[in-house]
Order: C-alpha cells, then structure tokens, then sequence
C-alpha cells in the first residue's frame, strides 16, 4: 500500500534527532510536527521570523501578529524566539537549520529539484524553498512517487523550472525512501506491502536496488 | 523646532510627496505587519506606474491588493503572490510586470540596499530562471550568483511601538521585512499602533533606531488574518 500523508509525515519524524532546528514546508512537512518522539526536543524554525513555533492557538490565544509561513495563526513554544526576515534567511542560508523538510513536483538523479512552478498556470513563486534548498545540508523531500496517471515524478532530469540544482540526497515518496547520489537514484526502503518491481516500474531514472530492500517500519 | 520629532498628524502629510512611477518598498508577511493606513492613503492618492517590493501583495480587498483594481502598480518584486484574482488576471494578460525572487534574496536585497552594499553573492537561486542574467561565481567550489540590492523612493512600514523620535519596536511575527524595508527607503514613513515620548522605551529594546525613520504617524488596526487556525 502506497503511505498516507500521515504515514509519510512519521516516517520522516523517525530522522528527527534530539537538538534538531527544524525548518518544514507546508502540505505534508506540516504534520511532521504531530510525530515528534516524545523523548527528543526539537524546535521548528518558520522563515517569516519565528524559531520555537508552537501548536495552533485556542480562540482565546488567536493574534495577527504570531503568524508561521503558511500564513497560519500559531503559538510559541517555550524558549522561542523572535527576529527579521533577513535574520531568518541568514540561519537558513548560513547553514544553522539542520533538517529542512519540503515538497516537490520533480527531482532528478541529479539532484535537482522543481518545486514552484507550471508553466502556463498560475505563477504563485518561490517563497523561500530556493533559499531553503540552496542553504540546507540536511533536506528530505516528500512528495507521490508518480501522478495519478502514473507518470513518474523522479526523473532523469527535471522537465519544470528548477528550485534548486544538485542539493537533494532524500526522497521519501508514497511508495518508497531513496537517496540520490552519482547521479542514481538508490533504493532505502520500501512501504510496507509495495514490490520492488513496483517502484521500478514507476521510476524513470536509474534506481540501484539491493537485495532484500527492507520494508518501512512504523 | 522639530528637531528630532518625526510624528506627522495626517496620513497625506505622511505620503506627501509619493508620486507616479515611483519604487516603494514595503514591510508585511501575507497581510501580518503591513502598512495598512499607509496602503489605503496611496490608494485615496491614485499615484500610478508604482513599482512596489514586498514580499507579497495583499488579498483582493485588503493590503498591496487594493491597489490593482486601478492599475496603480506596474511592477511588483515579491516571492509569492497570486492571493487574488484581479492580480492572476493583470499578470495573466500582461498588464503587470511580476519579478519574482527568492525570499531570503529579498530580505537580503533591502538589507544590502539599506547599508550602502550594491550587490552580494547568494547560492540561492543557482542554475535556476532566478539565475538567468545574473554573474555567477565560484568560492570554496560552490556556484553563486550576483544578485544587486534594492533601494525605494519610498519605504511603508508597520512597527508595533515609537518614540517621537521615531525609535521602533516591532510585535512578534508582524516584523518580518519591516526592518529591512525601514532601511532603504530615501523616505522612510511608519505607522505604528502607540507612539511614547523619548526616553520611555529600553534602548537596548529598539529593534529599529530613529535614524531610519523620516516620518511618523499613530494609526488604527484592522490587523486581518489570512488563515485563522485553531486547535481543538
């Protein structure tokens, strides 16, 4: 069975580790925060300015002015902290995030990662995933490992406009969790109950498999 | 004698002298921490061909948004737009110049901008149609590329506290870009939502320092929100 959204979201909080600063992009990266171990503390940066975001609001505790990147009310964790967004972007781009977790449409052998934009529909832009991309060392991209009509979306090079160029080494798709590295895609692990033949079979560019590519845990 | 007081009565003594074609650069992240007063006076103005940065524009009818349906913006510099339909149909049909860039890259273009530092070398964007027409260079064997800084004629920006002086404290995440933009605007206006006289605020509090800010006004604050979320 191909994961859930939920089951995506857990199996990257297994690669959380304790003292993680933790940037997560919106859609699935989101609910990364609902499967933190209990026994590890990690604080989630949000690019608009605020490291230590906390669990959504009750009606009472709603403020305008406490916002994450989605836009969304928010609270504060203990020990946050407050800055600009010129400030935030120098954490990010200086390297100081330690796992930066976000969606893509494409990636490719290469590395490289197309995550914001179609041409011809609407152009919403970047954000901050280019920065995202090009500051982090420690990036896991989730995203569905084809489209609906089973067309792959790991490539052998990226058909859409590029987020960033050689800076992906994790993948975690629906059907599996890949490293990309000498140009290969490299087959971790597999969701539980999908074959090998199956991702193969929706993986455009080269895929080293090993033998016995074990199953996800959760 | 004014001397160092920078407090203005009137949101069109604020934004006197703002005419057509001009750039302005504005604070706010989506609709938190933007210059809502000051929006609405360039609107009552009618000043057109404007080219704005920010880093988002508004929704249909609130924010940098209420500025299209009169084509008063030419150009807009941001990392993420589209909130609303009049923009996806100026942008759509070609009736409105979009740049779009990185996040960081903005905040760092106003920084550098609001220093005196022309230009800065960023990976962020590399080998991407961010990059297309801009120097690349290699340091310690990664790319980067040149990207220039940004300047307005005007800067907007919204702080939560002042001093007469002009000293400003921003409120939680409606900071944002607000500092950088205090910084690179030739005339810096603020609006903000309690002014004191000097001496009441913390010097080491100041966020932003008076020599930034060339005019000053108290307003009142719808402070919308864009995606109101609550636990249950």
């Amino acid at each position: 069975m191909a994961l859930s959204r939920e089951q995506l979201a857990q199996r990257v909080a297994q690669e959380l580790q304790d003292g993680y600063y933790v940037n997560l992009g919106i859609g699935i990266p989101t609910l990364v925060a609902n499967y933190v171990p209990e026994d590890i503390e990690v604080m989630l940066q949000s690019e608009n300015g605020l490291l230590g975001m906390g669990q959504f609001p009750t009606e009472e505790e709603i403020d305008a002015d406490l916002i994450n990147a989605g836009k969304q009310t928010v609270t504060m964790a203990t020990g946050a902290s407050l800055f600009d967004s010129a400030e935030s972007f120098a954490m990010i781009r200086g390297g100081h995030v330690d796992l930066t977790v976000l969606g893509a449409f494409e990636v490719d052998v290469n590395g490289n990662i197309a995550s914001y934009m179609i041409p011809g529909k609407l152009i919403k832009g970047m954000g901050g995933a280019m920065d995202l991309v090009a500051g982090a060392d420690n990036i896991i991209v989730t995203m569905t490992h084809a489209s609906k009509h089973g067309v792959s979306k790991l490539l052998n090079n990226c058909t859409l406009p590029l987020t960033g160029k050689g800076c992906i080494k994790k993948v975690l798709t629906d059907l599996a969790y890949i490293e990309i590295k000498e140009g290969k895609f490299h087959l971790l692990e597999r969701a539980p109950g999908v074959s090998v033949e199956e991702i193969i079979k929706l993986t455009e560019g080269e895929l080293v498999v090993n033998e016995n590519t074990p199953e996800m845990q959760f | 004698m004014a001397g160092f007081d920078k407090v203005v009565a009137s949101y069109e003594e604020a934004m006197a002298g703002l005419t057509d074609n001009m750039t302005v650069i504005a604070g706010g992240f989506g609709l938190c921490g933007i210059p809502e007063n000051l929006i609405q006076e360039i609107k009552r103005k009618g000043t057109k061909g404007l080219t704005l940065v920010s880093n988002n524009c508004g929704v249909d009818d609130f924010g940098l948004g209420i500025l299209l349906p009169d084509r008063q913006i030419k150009k807009i510099i941001a990392s993420y737009v589209g909130e609303n339909a009049e923009f996806e149909r100026q942008m759509m049909a070609g009736e409105l110049d979009v740049e779009l860039t990185p996040q960081g890259t903005l905040a760092e273009k106003m920084r550098a901008g609001g220093a005196g530092i022309p230009a800065f070398f960023t990976a962020t964007g590399y080998g991407t149609p961010v990059a297309v027409g801009k120097e690349e260079r290699k340091f310690n064997g990664r790319h980067y590329i040149l990207e220039e800084a940004i300047t307005g004629d005007f800067a907007i920006v919204k702080a939560w506290k002042a001093d007469r002086y002009g000293n400003l404290v921003f409120r939680k995440t409606a900071r944002n870009f607000n500092p950088m933009a205090a910084t690179a605007g030739k005339i810096t206006v603020v609006e903000v939502e309690e002014i004191v006289e000097p001496g009441e605020l913390d010097p080491d509090q100041i966020h932003t320092a008076g020599i930034y800010v060339d005019r000053l006004i108290l307003g009142t604050f719808e402070k919308r929100i864009e995606q109101r979320t609550i636990r249950s």
